[in-house]
């Protein structure tokens, strides 16, 4: 198999040498026998600091190959900082092709969000993760929530959704929402909005989960039962929104909140900025849809 | 003659050559209140700590009448079986609340807690029996949602009680549970305790140094020193006609009010 | 009432001796085999000078003293076996003081924050009788006993020895058990009220109880008393400790 990168020479295929790949693939596929549950694995040094995904990073180094197209959006962009830097590292390290279409892509790396396309059979989502311990805000000691995993003692995350309510009246929780996977273990889909928690559940694609700075990764695989915790008389429920996508007119996906002069006037535009772009040229109009809009600058190719 | 509730036989604990405690038989039935009292380093709390599972035995046995299986050797159970019964028929009131209690959490929740652990997904259920529990305890009701560290220590101590006792425990261990408050709140505390117990059916397990809230609270009365029972019987007689020089020792200083 | 031919208690050879590891393992004896029977409806009245050990027996009969050697043998309540207090288990000890032995101290011993009409009520409620039905007939108890009502709400604390005494004598009377001890129950009441008592006792002793108590009252002993046991003290040292423990 030729190793070598395409792009740049010294460097092995994805960056890592095919020892720690195969390292973290072994840990990946305990991952995904052990539906979220968190495997430990020997992180590497990556050339990006601890919170900038460096977990995510290296799942997708592990998996991809010269056959596969890589998509990545970070907050449901193609276009920030976060995502091209990272696409343009593997372009570099493996060469192989990139798109911002999530119909054509095979491997997904994401940051916050999950495709408002739904996925399909083939497909992977590696989500990047700061903290996968859920169970860490009320219990520091590590040998303790290992415990607690191991025989799904999980009242405790009850009550800090029970507090929610005491302080907010509501589940506060809007982001990070915590999980059942497959039945048994308790996750956090990492800091996607809770909008994005059904698409968790009996998904085609297989969801691989890599947390660099706590050396963790866990998965979901294809078609696993995912279920959002919440209390019979507050039953969990997705954000809605008041207005449609003011470019494509959108009712059914999650919208950022963009303001758009010093009055305070404001626009609601989907996060997914290729699902909204896709919309546009499909037809779709939302009240706001000029080409001098922001979003219009930014459906220029990245 | 109903069947003993906690069957002890030939315990011991030890810290390396030193004995915590050492040739302890002993024998709790339902509703049963049992006093372990004795002076610093009596090992009274390795003793409570080793019955309760929290410190592995070094020697004997420790039987319990577990609700579907009847007495069993809690050796035998495995980590999750003893977690579930810590959790649920057994109880521990421990001397400083903020070993006992969630402190940053409000009360309800600190009083649910063991309800969701068993799976009550009911946020208003679960609120109404905490309330009802705190009212039990004399807590006013509008501190249901307040976090234990703006209580009183006499409040926290009550509130340990509920926490502990909203899974209807048999059996509720107790260290040195009044150690820490002052003589009106103890009083307090320990006549709550008492109606609690007798209307419970509670069996508990308490570890003093003071012998007034032994006679208060027991029935029985097991004194101990340098890590073995010296005396044990009903608790007026051991006090008004102590046996042991040790006993009478200790009988003989307190001073009376 | 079960009243039977067969004594409510038989006691024989009974010795008790404290051993004072204080005082360098000083040995008083108090008692020296002590025999006795009791009968349902018998009132037996405990004679000797102070210092006799007439406490220290009542003491023993309850299980508050272990005895030295001999046998208490009680009729039990529930399952009518005989059972001897010296061999038998804390459990069926705790049983037989519920159901079958009632004891009247000298002192009432305090337990802050409960109401005096509460603390006489809780025998009865022992019993399995409702808390309404207790406090009813613990206030008939306390009435009888002239207790101002207006301190049945209160712990007895602050009463005086009188009030006191009457708190612990309806306490002792409430709940009707087969054998009755009482420990100098008139000690600190005036005429009217120890006519009241002794109305007590002699009801207790028709309804078919036995009683076994201390008066110092001539006059108490002589309207109560069926039977007399005389006592007297086994050496000096013992008397006066004897005195200072029921102190």
């Amino acid at each position: 198999m030729n190793n070598t990168s395409h792009s740049q020479p010294g460097y092995n295929f994805a960056y890592l040498d095919e020892h720690t790949k195969r390292m973290i693939r072994r840990a990946l596929l305990k991952a995904v026998a052990l539906p979220g549950y968190q495997v430990p694995f020997g992180g590497r040094e990556m050339p990006l600091p601890y919170g900038w995904g460096t977990g995510g990073i290296q799942v997708t180094a592990a998996v991809i190959g010269q056959s596969d197209c890589l998509k990545v959006i970070d907050q449901g962009a193609d276009d920030t900082t976060n995502a091209v830097n990272i696409r343009s590292f593997f372009q570099k390290v493996t060469g192989v092709r990139t798109t911002e279409a999530t119909r054509e892509a095979t491997l997904i790396q994401t940051r916050h969000r999950i495709p408002e396309t739904p996925l399909q059979d083939g497909q992977i989502l590696v989500f990047q993760v700061p903290i996968p311990e859920p169970l860490r805000w009320l219990e520091p000691r590590e040998t303790e929530t290992r415990t607690m995993h191991a025989l799904s003692e999980y009242g405790v995350m009850h009550v800090k959704l029970f507090e929610d309510i005491v302080r907010h009246g509501r589940i506060a929780t809007t982001y990070d929402y915590p999980v059942i996977v497959n039945g048994h273990y308790l996750m956090r889909p990492s800091p996607i909005p809770k909008f994005d928690n059904p698409k968790l559940h009996q998904s085609p694609a297989l969801q691989l989960f890599g947390a660099g700075r706590e050396k963790r990764v866990y998965a979901v695989p294809p078609y696993t039962d995912v279920r959002s915790l919440d209390f019979e008389d507050h039953p969990f429920a997705i954000e809605r929104w008041s207005e449609p996508c003011a470019l494509c007119g959108a009712t059914e996906s999650y919208l950022d909140e963009i303001i758009l002069d010093d009055q305070g006037q404001r626009m609601f535009v989907c996060s997914d900025t290729e699902y909204c772009n896709t919309r546009q040229a499909e037809g779709h109009r939302g009240t706001q849809n000029s080409p001098t809009s922001v979003a219009g600058l930014a459906g220029a190719q990245a | 003659m109903s069947r003993p509730l906690l069957q002890v036989r030939g315990l011991a604990k030890r810290y390396g050559a030193r004995i915590g405690c050492e040739g302890i038989d002993l024998d709790l039935y339902p509703g049963e209140v049992l006093c372990i009292a004795g002076e610093s380093g009596s090992g009274k709390s390795t003793l409570l700590n080793t019955l309760a599972f929290q410190l592995q035995p070094d020697e004997g046995q420790i039987q319990y009448d577990l609700k579907d299986r009847g007495l069993t050797d809690l050796g035998t159970l495995t980590q999750a079986q003893l977690r579930e019964l810590w959790r649920t028929d057994w109880g521990f009131v421990r001397q400083n609340p903020r070993d006992g209690l969630r402190m940053q959490v409000s009360a309800g929740a600190n009083i649910g807690e063991r309800l969701m652990a068993v799976g009550a997904r009911h946020y208003g259920d679960i609120r109404g029996a905490a309330a009802d529990w705190l009212a039990r305890v004399e807590i006013p009701e509008e501190r249901l949602d307040d976090a234990p560290k703006s209580f009183s220590g006499g409040m926290q101590q009550r509130l340990q009680i509920a926490r502990n006792l909203v899974s209807r425990p048999r059996l509720v261990f107790m260290d040195e549970p009044t150690a820490g408050l002052d003589v009106s709140v103890q009083a307090r505390f320990l006549d709550l305790l008492r109606g609690l117990a007798a209307e419970l059916d509670l069996a508990v397990i308490l570890v003093t140094h003071d012998l007034a809230v032994a006679r208060l609270l027991a029935q029985r009365l097991i004194v101990m020193r340098h890590g073995r029972i010296v005396e044990t019987g009903l608790t007026d007689q051991v006090l008004d006609d102590p046996q042991h020089p040790y006993t009478q020792l200790l009988v003989s200083s307190v001073l009376a009010a | 009432m079960q009243t039977h031919k067969q004594p409510v208690l038989e006691v024989r050879g009974l010795s008790k001796t404290f051993t004072l590891h204080q005082q360098g393992g000083l040995e008083l004896p108090v008692l020296s085999a002590v025999s006795f029977e009791v009968r349902a409806g018998d009132c037996l009245v405990l004679d000797g000078p102070s210092g006799a050990g007439k406490s220290s027996l009542l003491r023993c009969l309850y299980g508050n003293y272990l005895a030295s050697s001999g046998e208490i043998l009680l009729r039990a309540a529930d399952s009518d076996e005989i059972l001897d207090l010296c061999r038998i288990s804390p459990q069926r000890l705790t049983a037989l003081r519920r159901d079958t032995v009632g004891y009247v101290s000298q002192f009432l011993r305090v337990i802050p924050r409960v109401s005096s009409q509460a603390l006489v009520a809780e025998p009865l409620q022992a019993l399995g009788a409702g808390r309404e039905e207790a406090m009813q007939r613990a206030a008939e108890l306390l009435a009888r006993l002239n207790l101002p009502e207006r301190l049945w709400g209160l712990p007895p604390a602050t009463f005086s020895g009188g009030e006191q005494q009457r708190v612990n004598i309806a306490r002792g009377f409430i709940a009707p058990k087969p054998l009755l001890l009482l420990d100098e129950p008139t000690a600190s009441l005036d005429a009217a009220n120890r006519a009241v008592v002794i109305a007590l006792i002699r009801e207790a002793c028709a309804a078919g109880q036995a009683v076994v108590g201390i008066f110092h009252d001539a006059e108490v002993r002589e309207a109560v008393a069926t039977q007399r046991l005389p006592l007297q003290a086994l050496s000096s040292a013992a008397s006066q400790a004897e005195m200072a423990m029921a102190a």
